[in-house]
Order: structure tokens, then sequence, then C-alpha cells
């Protein structure tokens, strides 16, 4: 799974350098939250179908990190390599932000923040009552949620009626990389012990070091085994996460690399990609 | 019959529409029995999301309850169920194209005591401007039923349905058909068109009367689908009169007369003149208030005779 994520990372820089704008630093440190959901067998949805009507759903609330989702779908065979050459550019299905009507597996337009926990919760509701009609089990939504993202009031009326309505078919995956345009969440305006106001919400929560895929996958494992109470998973991350010049730095949430930083970025993804292959094999 | 309001048609119609196998869910926000939602809730209990206070939250779950195949139907008064939560209905629902009808009532001036906060006046204008979304404003309880029939049955995506808690005179009979695009002349005239929409179509209606003993002879639009516009009527009269007022219980900036304005700008340009809020407002009974901005019949009237002299 670490080789997944990796491999998300090689797809977000070549897409970035290409486009020449974009969000490298949100998209890198979710690569791993992202690598473990749609590889790691816990979200159910077919591969070869972004349409499928039993799936699971996926929503980004943090609609600028959309390179690692077409990261992601690239690995699906939902975009091909020409696709990724293409971000932010006339006619792309990579549009700058998440857009349903042009990429195929996006469900919904996004890129305001705070809107995604409550789309989840009508989606959670909706699938609840199907399953209620015909007796099967609720299909499952995953939302991921930036903690920058976390400042918007909105995303507290969503906590609060998740909780209420007992949506436990309901997954908040919260990327907590403590970095917002202006400067660290902490120092901007700190979400304080998150962990305890979502608790305190009525949500099930968890925290898990967000670049460790055995941890995240446990998490999720765990998150589906809740009954009557929503779930938060708290991702600690680092972000830009796998480059080194671009990790917990401020400047690196909306900046492109250039051709040099983009083959020094691929660069230390191959190290760290041999890295792993060595491990495994020495494992 | 007694004048009714159009809000109450709003509950009862979306109770009928599930009884003939529509899969709606109305989402308030704690506003079930001022907007009549509770009457989808007597009837059917699980089709009626109450979110709480929380108006950027009852448009996301629209939101998410019309991706899993339902027809949402949102509530709220008008100016919270479209300013608080503008965004969400811009880039969640709109952008994505998303099966949400934004149905808010308590719209315009004629929410009465409550004064300027709880007073919609820029609605229209705000839903009129967004891409994919639909306005329709009705004048009477019919055509409320209608409107709502309508955004119940077009499929592909969001609608405004404007509507209000002040009484209304009936304007239409039972035989009555509407229509998206289509406005409806109620009354033939040569001299002046007099296109409404709202609560201002009666008093439209009221004022060909004070204007007829005059001697000016208006013809009086229903202009019930505010986006699109029904062009071709619009055209046809103001052609014929070559002179249009506009009346709508709303901001001249951006509103329905704005909207029948560029389509004679760049089609028939005809002079004109806006009946409609020039400023916020302020509290008294809505029938007080119709009068004290001029937006009654006599209003109207005062302000077509000027016009035409």
């Amino acid at each position: 799974m670490r080789l997944v994520a990796n491999g998300l990372r090689h797809d977000i820089i070549r897409m970035l350098e290409a486009s020449g704008s974009g969000h490298p630093g949100g998209s890198l440190s979710a690569a791993d939250v992202m690598a473990e959901l749609w590889f790691g067998g816990e979200m159910g949805y077919d591969p070869t179908d972004p349409d499928d009507h039993s799936r699971d759903r996926f929503f980004l609330s943090k609609g600028h990190a959309a390179p690692v989702l077409y990261a992601t779908f690239h690995r699906l065979g939902w975009l091909s390599d020409d696709d990724l050459l293409t971000l932010r550019r006339l006619g792309s299905r990579l549009q700058g932000h998440p857009d349903a009507h042009a990429c195929p597996g996006v469900e919904i337009c996004s890129g305001s923040l705070g809107q995604g926990l409550s789309i989840g919760c009508g989606c959670a509701l909706g699938l609840k009552a199907d399953a209620a009609g015909d007796g099967s089990a609720p299909r499952r939504v995953y939302v991921l949620c930036g903690d920058g993202e976390m400042q918007e009031g909105s995303n507290w009326e969503a906590l609060m009626f998740a909780a209420h309505r007992g949506l436990d078919n309901l997954t908040m995956l919260l990327d907590l990389n403590n970095l917002q345009i202006d400067g660290h969440v902490t120092d901007v305006c700190s979400l304080g012990d998150v962990d305890a106001k979502l608790a305190a919400f009525g949500w099930d929560v968890r925290r898990v070091d967000g670049h460790d895929v055995s941890a995240i996958r446990s998490a999720l494992g765990r998150a589906k085994g809740v009954k009557g109470r929503p779930q938060a998973v708290v991702c600690e991350t680092v972000k830009g996460k796998g480059v080194s010049f671009m990790e917990d730095r401020q400047g690196w949430h909306g900046k492109a690399p250039s051709h040099e930083k983009a083959l020094a970025a691929l660069a230390e993804l191959d190290a760290e990609r041999a890295r792993i292959e060595k491990e495994a094999d020495d494992g | 019959m007694a004048n009714r309001a159009t809000r109450e048609a709003y509950g009862e119609t979306l109770a009928e529409l599930v009884g003939e196998g529509l899969d709606i869910v109305a989402v308030d926000a704690d506003l079930a029995g001022s907007t009549k939602t509770s009457d989808l809730g007597k009837a059917y209990p699980d089709r009626l999301v109450d979110v709480g206070i929380a108006e950027q939250d009852m448009i996301g779950v629209s939101a998410g309850l019309s991706l899993t195949g339902r027809i949402a139907f949102t509530a709220s008064f008008a100016v919270f169920g479209t300013g608080r939560c503008y965004d969400q209905i811009r880039n969640t629902v709109c952008d994505s194209g998303l099966n949400v009808k934004v149905c808010p009532t308590h719209a315009g001036i004629t929410v009465g005591e409550d004064g300027a906060t709880h007073q919609s006046l820029e609605d229209i204008g705000m839903m009129r401007m967004l891409p994919t979304m639909r306005v329709l404003v009705p004048a009477d309880y019919r055509s409320a039923k209608a409107a709502i029939r309508i955004a119940a049955t077009t499929t592909d995506g969001p609608f405004y349905v404007r509507m209000g808690r002040h009484p209304v005179p009936e304007v239409y009979g039972a035989g009555e058909t509407f229509g998206l695009g289509r406005a409806n002349v109620l009354r033939k005239g040569s001299d002046v068109t007099i296109a409404a929409c709202g609560v201002e179509v009666a008093q439209a209606l009221a004022a060909a009367g004070l204007l007829a003993a005059k001697g000016v002879d208006a013809e009086v639009i229903d202009v019930f689908s505010v986006k699109p516009l029904d062009a071709d009527a619009i055209l046809a009269s103001a052609s014929k009169t070559g002179h249009v007022v506009t009346c709508e219980e709303h901001m001249v900036a951006g509103g329905m007369g704005s909207a029948v304005a560029e389509l004679l700008a760049e089609r028939c340009p005809t002079p004109m003149r806006f009946v409609g809020m020039r400023s916020f407002g302020t509290s008294a009974p809505g029938d007080v208030l119709l009068r004290h901005f001029g937006l009654d019949a006599a209003g109207i009237a005062r302000q077509v005779e000027a016009f035409l002299a």
C-alpha cells in the first residue's frame, strides 16, 4: 500500500508540473489515506464502473486536493496518462477543482469549503432509507475533510445533524495537516482539542498517524463496526508529505513546482519507492 | 373563495405528489409549521427531514439526498433559504445540476410585521443569476400548486419557487394551466403592458380596473415563469402597447423587471417603468406595506398614469 501511495504522489507531482498551478501540499498529505481507502478493500465499489449503483460514496470536501483524487482515478483506469497532463487546461476532465460533469467518479462539484459533510449526511440518510426499504445493509459514505476547512461553521451544523440522526454509515476522514493558506491552523484559528469536540458532538473518534497505512486500515475497519454513531478518523498528517522541501511549508499550499523542483521531488519519491521495495524484499 | 397564501399549497402538494409515487423528500430548517412542510410530515413522517436552524446544512443534506435518487425540496424563509446558504446553492446544487428544488416561503415585503431582516427582496435576482436554476413565482394558491408540480416533475435539475405568507385573492380558476417558460396574459389591453409576478399580479389586475375607469386600457401579464421568460408573450405585448411596467415585491435591481428589461433591450427596446422596492423594508402588516411602498393597485395605477402622461 505504501507503493500505491508513492505512485499517487508521483502522479500529483507530474500533474502539477504540467499544469503550472494547483495544490500540492494538501494532495500529498492525503495520499496515504486515499491509497488505503480506495485500494485497501474497505470501501465498496466496482473498479470497472464509477457509476455502479451499489457503490459506497466518496466526497472530497477539500476540493483543492483534486490532484490526489485524479491520481486515484488514474490508478483505477478511469483517467488516462494523457488526461493527467491536462490538469487545469481548457476542456480537461481534470478541472482545477473536481467537476462531476467533467470527470468520471467525481460525485459532486466541490471546492467551496465546508460543504462535503452536509452532502455526506444527506447521502448517508438516503442510503440508510434505501437499505431499510429492501432489508440490506446500508451502503457507506466517506467524506475527506481538511483541518483548515473545519473552521467553516457549516461543518458543525453537519456534525450535529449526523450524530442526531445516528448516521453510522458515515465516516469522516479528517486530514489534520495543520497548515492553511495563511499559516499553521494552530496559529490562524486553532481547532483546539478537535477529537474531544467531535466526541462531544456525538461522533465515534479515532486518531491515527495519517501516513501509517496499517493504522488507517485498522481505523477504517473499526469504523465499519460502530453502530448508532457516525465515525471520525482523525489523520495526523504532514502537509506536502513525501517531498522534503514541501513538508510543513506554508508556501506549498497552492503553488506548482517548477521543472527543476519537480525533478527533485520525483527523485525523492523514486528513492522512497526503492526503499519500500527493498524493505519488502528484505522482509 | 377566501384569500389564501401561496405557502398554503406547499406541504399538501408535496404530499399529493408522494401519494402519486414521486420519490420526494422535504428538508426544512426549524420552520416546518410556517412553511407548511408540516403538511407533508403529517401525511408521510419519513418524508420530512428537519435539520434544525442550519440553512447551509439544509441545502447540503438536500444535495446528498438527491444523489440517492430522490427529489429534494428545501424550505425555510426566503431570506434565509437563499441568502444564508447561497454558496451551497451555487457551488453544490447548481454547479452539479442536482435535483434540488429550493422552495422557501415568506418571500417579499408582505412578510410584514417581522420587518426588514425577514423580508427577502433580493432572492429572485440571486436565484435567476445562477446557471441551471429555473425560477417560478406563483401568484396565488392554484398557481403555487402548479409551480410545485412543475418543479417536482421536471427532474433534470434545480428550481426556485418563491412563495409568500400573505393571503392573496384567487387569480386563477380551476381549469387554468401553467408551464415552465410560459406567462399568462390575464387581461388584454392596448395602451400599456403591466407585467407582474407573485403578490403583485392581483394588485396589477386591480390597477388595470382603476386605469380603465380613467380610459387607460392596460394589458396584464402574469410572469409566472421568471426564468425562463416567455419571450414570445412579452415581446408580443410590448410591441403592441409600446409601454411596459413591471411590478414585483422585490428590489428593482436584479428582479423580474430586470429580466424583462434584458429581454426587451436586446429584442424590442421599449420604454419601461419599474414598480418594486428600492430600500429595505420595515414592520407593518403586509397590506399596509404594499400601500406604503406604492406596490398596491393605487400605487401601480399612479405610476402607470405618470408614465403615460
